[in-house]
């Protein structure tokens, strides 16, 4: 089966594009030849069924398979204006989570304070000048919508913050190192709708200084945030085209039954 | 393919909304030939259930438009479902409209009644013309129940019939005016009968276009006759 895909008449410039790639847990294919464009500056969203492959696919961005032995990525992703390939042996996987960083389902905030937990990426990159931390994390937390709420308290556990707060603060980590990519994996799917409505908000105002890629369950979310949209299935590309075009009108039967609650 | 929701109750609340659109439907659909057999007949009797009628279209149109923005606010629907739902939307605002065209008539029906009107001028002809509606009107409904593209297509083709029949209408009734004056008001008024249907073809036809859209996805209105051909195909 292969990929219906739909790119815009007058594309914005690319920020990454994923060629052929396949992905293996062991000897499981979980991943089969997705090939995708990622504009700069947009959202794009990933959407299918659990165990489709998109939080897989997210993943291969910041090479969080490496942790695990067995895990085989083939093909390519290649991340612009320097078009290195994201998956080569050579590119160190630390390197390429400063540059493409990601925001979990759950907040994961460390057992730290909300500074610590802000200037972690920075301190791996052996930053010690405290004024300069001190800038970066105050323009991270303003980033992420959280420093009027914070300012006050930024020696307090990151883990007192409530669940909304907490994820915001994750995404201010995540902007921290000054990311040109953004993972959002779920981030809103253990929230309440007004912190839920806060992060949509986020990612639209992020999105003019980085990239986003955001899995989601929630196909209204797709419809709201994102300005592409792919739909996966059993590790396949089925369609990618501009989200209001999935949502009006697919191309591709298989993702219309999955938006309109047909998939069974 | 499935045709069927996870939800079951979201296809009963889809199937149920399209169902009402074809009871509407029907409804002005009788109203439109009452009005006709009340023209020909002369009947203000028949004018008068005409009449009574669009009270009831008029209600169905509030219904049906109340249950539709509870789908959208409830259901979210994307895609087909929701291509059908502005289909809904649109299609039960023309069928109203049919409504009034054929109160219209009821009404030019009791004045020329009143008036007491020469037997001499075409109603016969405002009779074909109209048969020519409401066939167009009913097989727009049944490609609307069937979303059956191919023959909203031959709405949309055989429009121009109707437009024919009306130009061919105006030119009769205007030779009746120069022949004999006293017929100009009646006339006027068969004008009016006229052109009344002639835009029960127009609403069959924007439901014949809102059928492909619901279907096909695109958009077919103000574009010529070869590219919603293509479209359907």
């Amino acid at each position: 089966m292969s990929s219906t895909i739909t790119l815009p008449e007058n594309p914005p410039p690319l920020k990454a594009q994923s060629k052929n790639l396949d992905f293996y847990y062991s000897d499981f294919k979980a991943l089969k030849s997705v090939s995708m464009p990622v504009y700069e500056h947009k959202v794009t969203a990933l959407i299918g069924p659990s165990g489709c492959g998109k939080s897989t696919y997210l993943r291969c961005y910041n090479r969080m398979h490496d942790l695990y032995p067995g895990n085989r990525y083939v093909g390519e992703i290649s991340l612009l204006p320097d078009a290195v390939n994201l998956l080569a042996r050579e590119v160190d996987p630390i390197e390429v989570r400063m540059r493409i960083s990601m925001v979990f389902q759950k907040p994961n905030p460390f057992p730290k304070s909300i500074f610590e937990n802000v200037a972690y990426g920075l301190r791996v990159r052996n930053e010690r000048s405290r004024s300069f931390l001190e800038d970066r994390v105050e323009a991270a937390l303003r980033g992420a919508a959280l420093w009027d709420e914070v300012r006050d308290r930024l020696d307090e556990a990151g883990s007192n913050l409530s669940g909304g707060q907490q994820q915001r603060l994750c995404i201010a980590r995540a902007l921290a190192t000054d990311p040109e990519i953004i993972l959002f994996d779920e981030p809103t799917s253990a929230l309440d709708p007004i912190a839920t409505g806060a992060i949509e908000e986020l990612i639209s105002e992020l999105k003019k200084k980085v990239t986003i890629l955001i899995v989601t369950h929630n196909m209204q979310q797709a419809a709201r945030v994102s300005d592409y949209t792919a739909y996966m299935y059993l590790g396949e590309l089925v369609e990618y085209g501009d989200t209001k075009d999935i949502f009006m009108k697919p191309r591709r039967r298989e993702t219309e039954d999955y938006i309109t609650g047909r998939f069974g | 393919m499935s045709d069927k929701h996870l939800s079951t109750q979201f296809d009963a609340e889809l199937s149920g909304i399209s169902n009402r659109v074809l009871e509407m439907g029907g409804l002005v659909e009788s109203q439109v030939a009452q009005g006709i057999h009340a023209l020909r007949h002369l009947s203000v009797e028949t004018a008068e259930q005409v009449l009574k009628q669009e009270e009831r279209v008029n209600r169905m149109e509030v219904e049906i438009d109340r249950d539709l923005t509870g789908i959208i606010a409830r259901r979210q629907p994307t895609a087909r479902d929701l291509r059908l739902l502005i289909a809904v939307h649109k299609t039960i605002a023309n069928l109203e409209r049919v409504g009034d065209e054929a109160a219209r008539v009821a009404r030019i029906v009791q004045r020329l009644v009143a008036n007491g009107m020469s037997s001499r001028l075409p109603t016969f002809d405002l009779g074909v013309e109209a048969d020519l509606a409401i066939a167009q009107l009913r097989k727009a409904l049944d490609a609307f129940a069937r979303l059956d593209t191919a023959r909203a297509l031959e709405v949309l083709k055989q429009d121009d019939q109707i437009d024919r029949e009306f130009e061919g209408l105006l030119r009769k009734l205007i030779t009746y005016m120069m022949e004999d004056p006293r017929t100009i008001s009646a006339s006027i008024d068969l004008v009016f009968v006229a052109k009344a249907i002639e835009r029960v073809g127009d609403h069959a036809k924007n439901l014949a276009e809102a059928i492909i859209y619901v279907v096909k996805g695109t958009d077919v209105r103000h574009v010529s006759l070869e590219a919603v051909e293509n479209a359907v195909r």
